[in-house]
């Protein structure tokens, strides 16, 4: 396979990711608007920019954080070059180069769900459209996930494809963790007490967990145990480990196939050993901003050694 | 259902009957309930957007990918015609491969005086390093798309030669997966020739021209694309795809220990044969334009030295040249020794000053056109001009007279398209796609018709508003 095309393999499901954990985190945000005071719903938008990393961009083009102008400018603003609009046609783009290695029915999903994503995103959306909107854009990573494990042959394309999809969702929840943790619960003392149950629900909510976590939990929210859940339960599929063991099962594949191990195996051994076998006291401990913000770096730095290891790039 | 008068319609004869060939289809339109027909001919568009098949147009803002459009109604083709075109284009692609090779050696038909040295030294597509060279094979023109028009019960012409990049293969196939998509019982009834197996023998006739460097197992064969914002890139891809090479662009491949390698998740890997969709000039910036970002820089040398084969050859162009087109009756016979099959459309080359009297004395009524155009840009249609745009082609005629020939305004055959008030006569042309190996030529039986949409144009290009039908050769 040509690194170029690994390298489209890897970003489409990257940008398809990326979309649907977005919608996700506007979908929760919307809830809680919906459910609370006017200065909680802002609160609420205004992390939703921080978490997303467009503060300064949203700020040159806002004065203030009001839902409607937040949504359309993380889903189509003009002024924000990393828009949900621009991610699918980011995600077409890089289908479109490595059309050769993905079927036609991946290639179909993902073609369909760019025409009716831009469609509905060519317009402003309003408040009577945004949930209908939102709906669709998880789809769209449903639909083209489900066309992919029919159909694709598990060869290194197959492993590309998936290593991208883990690297953004670990990133996209290690995220929406640390921006909670950080932003809306500057002191330790707020956690456990009732005040923030709100805000640890939303984080499962962004993360697609509120229901499972709630069933596995008998209904009893506290963030000792949401951490725990969203960081350690290798059970869940959105979670930090989970996507970690999936990561680390696509390089040992990718290795197996090129018979060679590259960098990237070798930093995610290095991250397994300093990660593995830590309890949830033990990452409050350290400090979960901290233990976060190592999460993100290596995170990275396995994403930079994959397009190295593999020659995305010439 | 009326046939219209004055031009040959391929469907309906003067007196408003089915022709032969459209018999048993007529017959099951006839069955088909309107309402259907409607739903099928919006399902149609439907297929081809999600399936993504659509071209760029150069110039266009924002709308960076269109349809071409298709036509339901197939345009078919006899056995028996069949038999006859395809004589006559093997004896074309025969007599053009001759040509180019002799053109880059002896020049022996200029020598004989039946070609003119000038049109070789004025020609941009001519390539002083293909002198002297032998490409692999001796092959130069892998792939030929020929342009045929129709006048007549047994009046074919060809208006083009396609030597350099045909393109519209893809149309063919996709066309033909369509229509047994929509009307599976329309095959069932009638025997048509398959097209589907053309990606096999494109990728058997790319292996069987292997360069001299090729080390023995299984040719490595890529398509070269200039990239997905080209017009043809969905072609470039599909085929790709159907013939399992991998689609490389100038910035996965470098020259290393002579050969032309390509970058793999493994490791630079080498090519043996490169089907490149990107012109001559922007192929090496070391040979030709510096500025280019779409090829190789030293794969010329690397040909030249036996290390890969680019089809087609470099230099195929100059037979796509529409003063060469005129001396294309003289060319197959000095190469072939017989007389033409196909027929060229009659052409007046402006050098010459007695054609170019009289093609300015007769402009309303002819089509002129740029010796190196293509894509029906830059040319006149003296009959749909207005007396403003004919006076400014003019202008530019006298100025550069070398630049243009002329030639009739052919009444073009009509077939039936499907309209919303039910069908209407368009008129269209047709490309058969010829493959050129070592092991011989082959045709695929159908081809490209491209069918202009508005009622009385004769401009059938994609880019200028034409549409797509498929082609059916019948069987015995």
């Amino acid at each position: 396979m040509l690194g170029r095309t690994a390298n489209g393999l890897f970003w489409m499901f990257r940008y398809l990711e990326r979309a649907e954990n977005t919608a996700r985190l506007l979908e929760a945000a919307l809830r809680m608007a919906l459910t609370r005071d006017v200065v909680t719903a802002e609160a609420e938008w205004r992390s939703v920019i921080a978490t997303l990393g467009l503060q300064s961009a949203y700020q040159a083009a806002h004065d203030s954080y009001d839902g409607t102008a937040v949504w359309n400018f993380v889903l189509r603003g003009p002024s924000n070059p990393g828009n949900v609009r621009a991610m699918f046609a980011g995600a077409r783009s890089n289908a479109r180069e490595s059309r050769i290695n993905i079927s036609s029915d991946v290639w179909e999903a993902v073609n369909e769900n760019w025409m009716r994503i831009d469609r509905l995103l060519a317009r402003p959306v309003g408040q009577t459209m945004v949930g209908e909107v939102l709906a669709a854009i998880r789809r769209a990573g449903t639909q083209v996930h489900g066309a992919f494990d029919g159909s694709i042959l598990r060869d290194e394309g197959y492993h590309f494809a998936r290593a991208g999809t883990f690297i953004e969702r670990a990133d996209s929840t290690a995220r929406i963790l640390d921006m909670k943790y950080f932003i809306l619960l500057p002191s330790l003392s707020y956690v456990g007490s009732s005040l923030d149950t709100g805000q640890w629900e939303q984080v499962l909510r962004s993360v697609a967990g509120a229901r499972v976590y709630s069933w596995l939990n008998a209904g009893q929210i506290e963030a000792r145990g949401i951490v725990e859940f969203v960081v350690l339960d290798d059970r869940f599929p959105r979670s930090l480990a989970f996507c970690r063991n999936a990561l680390r099962d696509c390089l040992g594949a990718l290795a197996r196939t090129h018979g060679v191990e590259g960098s990237a195996v070798a930093l995610m051994r290095e991250a397994d050993t300093r990660i593995s076998h830590l309890t949830v006291d033990q990452i409050f401990e350290q400090g979960l901003h901290e233990f976060l913000v190592d999460f993100l770096a290596r995170n990275n730095a396995i994403a930079r050694a994959i397009a190295e290891d593999y020659r995305f790039h010439a | 259902m009326q046939a219209r008068g004055g031009n040959f319609d391929e469907m309906f004869d003067e007196a408003g009957n089915t022709r032969p060939a459209y018999a048993e289809y007529c017959r099951w339109f006839a069955e088909q309930p309107p309402e259907l027909m409607r739903r099928k001919n919006r399902e149609a568009d439907d297929t081809f957007r999600r399936t993504g098949i659509t071209f760029n147009v150069y110039g266009e803002n924002e709308a960076e990918e269109r349809l071409i459009p298709f036509d339901m109604v197939p345009r078919i083709i006899t056995a028996s015609e069949w038999r006859r075109l395809s004589r006559g284009i093997e004896q074309r692609v025969r007599a053009l491969n001759s040509f180019l090779y002799d053109l880059y050696h002896r020049q022996e038909i200029v020598r004989a005086g039946r070609l003119p040295e000038r049109l070789l030294r004025g020609n941009d597509a001519w390539l002083a390093n293909m002198v002297g060279f032998t490409p692999p094979g001796g092959i130069y023109t892998h792939i030929v798309g020929i342009d045929l028009v129709r006048t007549g019960p047994d009046e074919f012409f060809v208006l083009e030669d396609n030597a350099r990049t045909p393109s519209g293969v893809s149309y063919m196939l996709e066309n033909r997966e369509t229509m047994m998509g929509m009307f599976p019982d329309l095959f069932s009834r009638i025997g048509v020739e398959s097209v589907s197996n053309y990606p096999r023998r494109l990728a058997r006739s790319l292996a069987a021209c292997v360069p001299p460097a090729f080390t023995g197992g299984k040719p490595t064969v890529a398509v070269l694309t200039p990239g997905i914002f080209n017009s043809a890139y969905f072609e470039h891809a599909f085929l790709a795809d159907q013939m399992g090479a991998e689609l490389v662009e100038g910035s996965d491949l470098r020259v290393t220990e002579g050969r032309v390698q390509m970058r793999t998740t493994r490791g630079y890997k080498p090519i043996d044969v490169l089907y490149r969709r990107v012109d001559d000039e922007f192929l090496d910036p070391l040979t030709f334009n510096p500025d280019s970002v779409l090829g190789v820089p030293g794969i010329m040398d690397v040909y030249r030295s036996g290390g890969i084969t680019i089809a087609n050859a470099p230099g195929t162009g100059v037979a796509d040249d529409k003063a060469i087109y005129s001396f294309m009756p003289e060319i197959v016979e000095f190469y072939t020794g017989e007389r033409p099959l196909l027929p060229n459309v009659q052409t007046w080359r402006c050098a010459d000053k007695d054609s170019l009297a009289y093609v300015l004395d007769n402009l309303a009524e002819l089509v002129v056109k740029e010796v190196h155009g293509s894509g029906g840009y830059g040319m006149l249609i003296g009959p749909t001009s207005s007396k403003r745009e004919i006076a400014a082609f003019r202008e530019k005629l006298v100025a550069k007279p070398e630049n243009y020939i002329a030639q009739p305004t052919l009444a073009l055959s009509t077939c039936p398209i499907y309209t919303a008030k039910g069908l209407a006569p368009r008129h269209l042309d047709l490309r058969p796609f010829v493959l050129v190996s070592p092991e011989g030529i082959d045709i695929t039986p159908g081809g490209l018709t491209r069918v202009a949409l508005k009622k009385g144009s004769l401009v059938v290009n994609s880019s200028q508003g034409g549409g797509t039908k498929d082609t059916w050769v019948l069987k015995d």
